[in-house]
């Protein structure tokens, strides 16, 4: 229960990031902790204390394996939303370069232009 | 058959990818062929299997509680009706649609992906395989937003970007806490667990009921979420405004949540009464916002909001009347609101501005533009030959029959304040003295012209013959959401592809 | 006595960057032919592909590796590793009548026991290591390029294809 504890711990830390900072790169760090407590949280879903890795051996038998193994299918979606928090962690940077090149700031409380 | 329902996914990315292999030659002509090309035989294949029944493919040939399903069923070939339909006629009118920054390459393949996102997003029956089609609709549409790359449309994009990246979070934790509850993350598998085991009341459940509705919510643009709405939209480039207020917030926003919470989760009463508030509320605000705005697009997106609220209170009614209704209007929004983004772009196009007090006396500069955007906007204010007027009358009557009495005020209210907000765009924009900016503009190129025709009439077929729509299309849709049994048997007794 | 000979970094860290990039491309191939057995896969070695191009080009220098790789010809790869991706499931649509199936599992003639997810993972790994390496290009090396008015001139690709 503490891993669940800490990891909502980590996802707040990532918020307060987010909304707190004026400066667009902390902002976008904000997120990538964010993005990092939500796979942690679904890779403790299907953690077991002591758990073995969920590789099935050739000597094995499949009951076993499936009392003694962590849970397979929550690390194959981390393993596919990782990649989707990749691509879009370089898209926001190449947003940041691109909204300084035409502000002249990094400073978000400057760069609102569109307002009403 | 069931072969064919990959295509729809498959095709669309093919197309992306070998645009992106063209070399030097014939840059700017290849890629707006070979997408309207792609786009038609989509539609082609759709005519083929629009009155096949219900349809299964599992793909790599697991079965269906451990592999990933397409289903196609009355719902599913709705969606695929529209998204299709409008992607076709938004191609048609960016035949001749210049872009300010000219890599038109790049433009047409991000357009295909997202539309091979939001067909994915309509097809699938899997939970987390919705989630990643949502997330490649959703990435290609944010480089789409900021597409010509000035200061203004980079700010939009970037908010767009960050509120974007906060609803994939929540649904993502949404849909490990249903894995955690169920086991499974097939749809119609979570659906017979919990029919099963009857733990509609789980606490659990109810906080990822919360979390998906603040995901999908986010990215349909309901009240408290709205904030990203009225900036994205104006700044993309009109086709992709159109594809952005027409059709991808239905698809990845309304269409998860009438499928999650009709088939996967039952509706129960607190959900229906957070829908039926929030939506009431968002089309107040929407309304009451849009009036004060100078620039059309704006204007338009704030109207968006509003719309997206008449659709979400008919969801939440639950009864089979406000579906009826939530779905036409789905259908008919899509159909007048891509039509007034269009011309919002031709007029744009042609006099270089968009803003309100410039414009005057357009009908006699440009005859079809301004002819269309009045059939637009006479359809969203629900004036009686065109499509808005049926959708929302079945609403309103579905709020009174139910006996909510504050939703069917709000409703009544909405369509006071949509109608007193489009005729003064109209008065200003449209009709009235001929203003300088408006002199020294001509009509649109002729691509243009075609597809704000097609739009107009569509609207008024659609207005004229709405006994036959609703009766064919939209009728099966709704007995589909209501029929819970149907789709789990349909998923998970079928005995495999082929 | 670390002097800098044209562009690119000193003498010593060549001399490493050289020796290096071997093993990284080798470990990729490692992550590749072994993922179905051992942690890794497709992904994984995507990114050591990447990270070995982008070490050559921060140790010698963007002008060498344009000779070896120019940014064009990596952006024509990542479409070649999802052509190659979607013709392996539309070849298990012809074969087996579902998409994406698995179809060489049981081959006599096909001597890796894992079927066909030896090419997914050779077409997953080009396509994520030519978009890692454009990534970095475009961040890094042309996001620099100033874009005044209409036209902009700056190689590097709007990033977020991944699939």
């Amino acid at each position: 229960m503490t891993l669940y504890f800490l990891d909502f711990l980590l996802f707040m830390i990532g918020l307060y990031a987010l909304v707190t900072k004026r400066h667009i790169v902390k902002k976008i760090l904000g997120v990538a902790i964010m993005e990092y407590s939500v796979n942690l949280f679904l890779i403790l879903i299907g953690f077991k204390m002591s758990g073995a890795s969920p590789i099935l051996m050739k000597d094995m038998d499949f009951v076993t394996f499936v009392h003694t193994a962590v849970d397979p299918l929550p690390q194959a979606l981390v393993l596919t939303s990782i990649v989707i928090g990749l691509g879009t962690l370089a898209l926001m940077v190449a947003i940041a370069i691109r909204l300084y090149e035409r502000y002249g700031t990094f400073d978000m409380h400057e760069i609102n232009r569109l307002r009403g | 058959m069931e072969r064919i329902l990959p295509l729809f996914v498959i095709i669309p990315v093919f197309s992306a990818v070998s645009t992106l292999l063209v070399s030097r030659w014939e840059r700017r002509k290849f890629p707006r062929i070979w997408s309207i090309l792609t786009v038609s035989s989509l539609i082609v294949l759709l005519y083929f299997i629009w009155n096949q029944g219900v349809l299964v493919h599992e793909m790599g040939g697991w079965k269906a509680p451990f592999g990933i399903v397409m289903m196609k069923d009355s719902l599913t070939r709705f969606m695929l009706l529209i998204i299709n339909g409008v992607a076709l006629i938004t191609l048609l009118y960016s035949y001749s649609y210049i872009l300010k920054r000219e890599d038109y390459l790049r433009f047409f393949s991000m357009f295909l992906l997202m539309l091979a996102g939001m067909n994915g997003v309509a097809l699938t029956g899997d939970l987390f395989n919705l989630f990643i089609f949502l997330e490649i609709a959703s990435i290609a549409s944010y480089v789409l937003v900021g597409y010509d790359i000035g200061a203004e449309e980079l700010e939009a994009a970037f908010k767009y970007l960050i509120m974007g990246v906060l609803a994939s979070m929540s649904i993502l934790i949404g849909i490990a806490i249903v894995y955690s509850v169920t086991g499974s993350v097939n749809m119609a598998d979570i659906a017979r667990f919990i029919e099963a085991n009857n733990i509609v009341d789980n606490k659990a459940i109810l906080m990822a009921t919360g979390l998906f509705i603040l995901g999908f919510g986010l990215k349909a643009g309901f009240v408290p979420f709205h904030a990203w709405l009225p900036d994205a939209h104006p700044s993309a480039p009109a086709p992709i405004s159109a594809m952005l207020s027409g059709v991808l917030i239905k698809s990845l926003g309304i269409y998860p949540l009438i499928r999650i919470f009709y088939n996967v989760i039952p509706m129960s009463p607190v959900v229906s009464n957070i829908f039926i508030f929030l939506g009431s509320l968002s089309m107040i605000v929407g309304a009451l916002m849009g009036s004060g705005q100078i620039d059309i697009k704006r204007l338009f997106a704030f109207h968006s909001v509003s719309q997206m609220g008449y659709i979400i209170v008919g969801v939440g009614l639950g009864t089979p009347l406000g579906l009826i209704g939530a779905l036409f209007h789905l259908l008919n929004h899509s159909v007048f609101k891509s039509l007034l983004f269009l011309s919002s772009g031709a007029i744009q196009s042609s006099t270089g501005t968009r803003n309100m007090k410039e414009l005057g006396g357009l009908r006699e500069k440009m005859p079809v533009t301004s002819g269309s955007t009045v059939v637009g906007a006479l359809s969203i204010s629900g004036v009686p030959p065109f499509n808005g007027f049926w959708s929302k009358l079945i609403i309103i009557l579905a709020a009174f029959q139910a006996k909510n009495m504050w939703a069917a005020s709000a409703l009544v209210l909405t369509a006071f304040l949509t109608l007193m907000c489009f005729v003064k765009f109209q008065r200003h924009a449209i009709f009235g003295k001929i203003s300088d900016t408006v002199k020294r503009s001509e009509e649109a190129p002729l691509p243009m012209l075609m597809s704000l025709v097609i739009m107009g009439l569509l609207c008024l077929l659609i207005g004229l013959f709405n006994q036959n729509i609703i009766a064919n299309i939209i009728a099966p849709a709704q007995e589909v959401l209501l029929n819970k049994g149907a789709y789990i048997m349909s998923v998970l007794g079928m005995a495999g592809g082929g | 006595m670390k002097k800098k000979n044209g562009s690119g970094m000193s003498s010593i860290v060549k001399v490493i960057a050289r020796v290096m990039v071997g093993f990284m491309m080798l470990f990729a191939g490692y992550f590749i032919l072994l993922g179905d057995e051992v942690p890794g896969g497709g992904f994984p070695a995507g990114v050591m592909l990447a990270l070995a191009y982008i070490l050559i080009t921060l140790a010698y220098g963007r002008e060498f590796v344009e000779k070896k790789l120019p940014g064009v010809t990596a952006s024509k790869l990542t479409d070649v590793g999802v052509l190659i991706f979607l013709f392996m499931g539309i070849l298990g649509l012809y074969f087996s009548g579902t998409f994406l199936d698995n179809f060489l599992k049981n081959k006599d003639w096909w001597f890796f026991s894992s079927g066909t997810i030896i090419i997914n993972d050779v077409a997953v790994a080009l396509t994520v290591g030519m978009s890692l390496y454009l990534i970095f290009l475009a961040l890094a090396i042309f996001g620099r390029v100033v874009c005044e008015g209409t036209l902009c001139r700056d190689l590097g690709r709007e990033p977020g294809e991944e699939k």
